[in-house]
């Protein structure tokens, strides 16, 4: 967000984001969670409305944009970050965010999604996950559990799925973390991360679909099951749930009883480490039934942005420059002769 | 003593292996003859491989100049001298040559093992099967590497100057200057001095060799064309398109943004466009080319000018994002080199088939401006053009050039940039109007009455806050509507708005004013198209012609032009693509197609019984 226009107190508030669009998302989505802490959080990034940019493809989620009293694009399926990759190079002035959904960015987007993380573009990108399409009604997702029976699935899914974090970490992304639609203060905590953190930033944000998938991340939510399932990470704080503790284990990482492990064995979550290896061995640590799963900031790391040194060198090579004169010179350049 | 003869015109193809430069030799042979106030035309034919074994037919790589003391239309049908640096150059061209015409021929590569190569039993230089041309036999390279042997480069840097010999013989036998060629080549190999002076060396040698050998009894001048006065430079199409898009972003005041992914024959517009970040350009190589053209419009959404290049296989896949900006109404340019297709084709040959894509390639009713360039040095001023109608429109406009205007090259009177049209824009900046309880409000759908065009507010304008996308909008507030009547509206709207662009009359070059035919063209068809009516012409024979520059909207006169004829010959490098426009669109119109599609331009001797064929049929 470095280059944006940062105003010295706009006392925004969550109201001055949501826009005159009624919200037509099902009863209980999970989206409306998301769209109130987004509107709750946005008055942080101390922007006016106009500075900020909201990009999406197509699924439930991308309709997101209507809902926020900001600029807003709504495009077509999978495309939002390279659109959005063209608005973030070319204006500098703006907070460009990009909406999208798991068969958005990790199917028909995916080549657009991996790009824009390995090029360090200076964008947010939040994926709402429910494991499924909703907007075309119920067929499985590349996240979705194999075996899942769906409309298109009658018999089982025998689609491997993608671990999004996973891919991201490999796709030499500099923000990586994972935060859920349920938790309030959570989801804002990491938006926060996500907005100071210069380059891309992907979170994923679990989100359930009360029509097709329902109780997807329940393990996480319900009280009787979350303490085992759910890990907090916290910077430079060990990392421990429940009764149990995250330990080093050959070349990964592993999940033990804290009575069997000496308190010195307990890995020491930091974000920073410049090697992705860890973080992307945390993002191993659940598997599709999300026993162990992180939430919180995975990785965050500075690299040079793309669109930064794009302008950089646009810049050096134009400061100054009268450019009709270079035009005419462009023209007149090499060789030419003259007809009297 | 030699003799000089007077030429008016003459049509020259240097050939040779992919690694013996033949299109710098072309290049530089073409600057000479423009310095010498010729009027040119030229055309380089690339090997389709990147690398194919040296010595074999697909390996040869050509360039073609036809240059000429009148303006000339074509880089001409057939050759009259061939340079053949090697047998399978020999052969891949001796097919194309003038009979009587004549051969300039590297005999050092006439080695048994090379004729074998490409299939020759026996040496073509001595089995008489050259009878019907004059042959120069040349030791092309062991000369150059005699004359090079008191320089300090190693034998085989010597043997590689043999274009250079080859290039000063026939620049001798042309009366050729040649030293701009040598600043260009002390300025090429300005870090290796040696390599530069032993071209030049080698240059001078094959021009001492012409002048001395008593084989070349013969030098021809041709002198100047009486072109219009101004100061000229030779140009490709690709390279005016990207300095047309340059200067674009110079008349608009607005930063241009290209998002392009490589594909031949477009590349060149990158690399070009690539070296101009100084006026302000900027360049994305993209992931894939639904990025490239995503790229481009996100950019014309935050208020650039937004480009972008590709051929026949990348705009296919650009298609939704083209109708994505029909939508948005943004400004977008798609340039469309076009090849020879489908699929993949024919990359390095041309064809002009990608019109109807150009038209109706997308999904909806969708329609676009389509503009096509007649000529390379044409590419500069349709892409003003382009601009002009994306900006004033907010519209996606489609330029389509292709593999022949792509790389041929012509001399271009450089324009007065105190011309350059103002193509400056006005982005919204206020509110527009009043909701029912008398509040001000952005309408980002509320059209110019005259352009229909809606107000162009970019992020970062203070109040002016909206959401736009691919969904169906209320005209006016841009709110999403599935309203059956204002869909019917807004489809007939965008429809309207780009059949109101407004574009220059079609002009008729009808002379006598008594010609029955009309032969109407569009695109790179207009050289060959020019020449062909003037051959007809000089035999008495009455004939109007006239070419379309806009083909969507077409010129508001089009329809009176084409009824003052019986007939409308239409030739086309596909299928009929223009006749089915016309067909459908000039119903009472009697449209004969001429139509091949070989990735070759047509010769003006083709089109010139062609047409002849039809005057004669009635």
């Amino acid at each position: 967000m470095a280059d944006a226009v940062k105003l010295d107190a706009p006392k925004l508030k969550a109201k001055d984001f949501k826009s005159s669009q009624e919200v037509r998302w099902c009863p209980g989505c999970g989206d409306y969670a998301i769209l109130a802490a987004v509107q709750s959080f946005l008055p942080e990034l101390g922007l006016e409305r106009e500075n900020i940019a909201f990009v999406s493809g197509i699924g439930c989620s991308s309709r997101f944009p209507y809902y926020l009293n900001t600029y807003g694009l709504h495009s077509i399926h999978g495309r939002a970050p390279a659109i959005a990759t063209g608005l973030a190079v070319s204006r500098p002035d703006l907070s460009v965010w990009v909406v999208t959904g798991d068969g958005d960015a990790l199917s028909i987007g995916g080549n657009h999604l991996i790009h824009a993380l390995r090029r360090n573009v200076n964008l947010k990108i939040l994926l709402f996950n429910n494991r499924i399409y909703g907007l075309t009604k119920g067929q499985y997702s590349p996240t979705s559990e194999p075996g899942k029976l769906t409309k298109s699935s009658p018999v089982g899914s025998v689609d491997a799925p993608f671990n999004p974090l996973s891919l991201a970490l490999g796709s030499e992304a500099t923000f990586v973390a994972r935060t859920l639609d349920s938790d309030r203060a959570h989801l804002h905590e990491v938006l926060r991360a996500a907005a100071e953190h210069e380059g891309s930033a992907f979170v994923e944000i679990y989100q359930n679909c009360p029509i097709f998938n329902d109780g997807a991340f329940e393990v996480l939510k319900n009280p009787d099951t979350r303490d085992e399932s759910l890990i907090r990470l916290r910077d430079g704080e060990p990392i421990r749930f429940g009764d149990k503790v995250v330990v080093q284990s050959g070349y990964g990482l592993q999940v033990k009883d804290a009575a069997e492990v000496d308190e010195s064995e307990v890995v020491v979550h930091k974000a920073d480490v410049d090697d992705p290896a860890y973080a992307f061995a945390l993002s191993r640590l659940s598997g599709v039934a999300l026993d162990h799963t992180p939430i919180g900031v995975f990785r965050s790391v500075k690299r040079p942005t793309y669109d930064k040194g794009v302008r950089s060198q646009v810049d050096e090579a134009s400061a100054g420059v009268d450019r009709k004169e270079a035009l005419d010179r462009l023209l007149h350049a090499g060789d030419t002769w003259t007809v009297l | 003593m030699n003799t000089v003869r007077q030429l008016d015109r003459v049509v020259i193809r240097f050939a040779g292996d992919s690694g013996d430069g033949m299109q710098l030799t072309g290049d530089r042979f073409t600057a000479e003859t423009a310095k010498l106030g010729n009027d040119l035309s030229t055309l380089p034919n690339y090997p389709a491989e990147i690398r194919a074994p040296a010595g074999t037919l697909p390996g040869v790589s050509s360039f073609q100049i036809h240059f000429a003391d009148t303006d000339i239309l074509t880089p001409g049908d057939q050759p009259e001298v061939l340079i053949a640096m090697n047998p399978a150059a020999l052969k891949a061209n001796l097919r194309d040559l003038k009979s009587g015409g004549t051969i300039v021929v590297n005999t050092d590569e006439f080695t048994k093992r090379n004729l074998t190569k490409v299939g020759y039993d026996d040496n073509p230089l001595e089995d008489g099967s050259l009878d019907d041309y004059q042959v120069h036999p040349v030791a092309l390279a062991s000369l150059t590497i005699a004359a090079l042997a008191d320089f300090d480069v190693s034998k085989k840097d010597a043997e590689r100057s043999k274009n250079m010999f080859a290039l000063g013989l026939v620049s001798w036998m042309y009366s050729r200057p040649t030293e701009a060629t040598e600043d260009f080549l002390r300025a090429k190999f300005k870090s290796k001095p040696a390599i530069a002076e032993a071209n030049i060396a080698a240059l001078k040698a094959g021009w001492n060799y012409g002048e001395t050998a008593e084989a070349f009894a013969v030098r021809f001048e041709i002198p100047p064309a009486k072109l219009a006065a101004g100061t000229y430079r030779n140009i490709t199409g690709n390279t005016a398109l990207a300095w047309g898009i340059t200067a674009s972003g110079v008349a608009s005041g607005l930063p241009v943004f290209l998002g392009a992914y490589p594909i031949t024959p477009a590349s060149d517009i990158l690399h070009e466009l690539s070296k101009h970040k100084r006026f302000g350009v900027t360049t994305v190589q993209a992931e894939d080319e639904i990025a490239a053209v995503g790229a481009a419009l996100g950019a014309s959404y935050g208020g650039a000018l937004g480009v972008t290049t590709s051929s026949g296989p990348g705009i296919a896949l650009k298609s939704e994002t083209i109708s994505l900006a029909v939508s948005l109404e943004l400004p977008l340019v798609v340039v469309d080199v076009q090849r020879a297709g489908p699929s993949t084709g024919m990359p390095t040959k041309t064809e002009q088939a990608d019109l109807v894509m150009a038209m109706f390639g997308r999904h909806g009713e969708a329609p676009i401006a389509v503009l096509a360039p007649q000529s390379p040095s044409d590419c500069f001023d349709i892409m003003l053009e382009a601009a002009r109608i994306a900006l004033t429109y907010r519209t996606p406009v489609m330029v389509l050039s292709d593999g022949y205007i792509a790389n041929g090259a012509e001399p271009w009177k450089l324009p007065e940039l105190s011309d350059l049209p103002d193509l400056s824009v006005e982005f919204a900046t206020e509110m527009n109007a009043v909701d029912a309880k008398g509040e001000e409000i952005f309408l980002p759908f509320q059209r110019d009455p005259e352009t229909l065009a809606r107000p162009w507010a970019v992020p970062g304008t203070p109040g002016l806050q909206h959401r736009i996308g691919g969904i169906e909008k209320a005209d006016g507030t841009g709110d999403i509507s599935y309203d059956p009547v204002n869909h019917d509206h807004m489809v007939r709207t965008r429809a309207a708005k780009i059949a109101g662009v407004e574009v220059p009359d079609l002009e008729v070059d009808d002379p006598t004013g008594d010609a029955n035919v009309l032969v109407l063209g569009w695109g790179s068809t207009w050289g060959p198209i020019g020449a062909a009516v003037r051959a007809l012409r000089e035999k008495g024979v009455s004939i109007a012609r006239a070419h379309l520059r806009y083909l969507n909207p077409m010129p508001r006169n089009t329809g009176r032009v084409l009824e003052r004829y019986d007939k409308v010959v239409v030739p086309e490098m596909n299928l009929g693509q223009l006749a089915l426009l016309l067909r459908g669109g000039f119903p009472g119109t009697d449209v004969v197609g001429y139509n091949k599609v070989r990735g070759l331009p047509f010769t003006s001797n083709e089109l010139t019984d062609a047409l002849e064929e039809v005057i004669k049929n009635g």
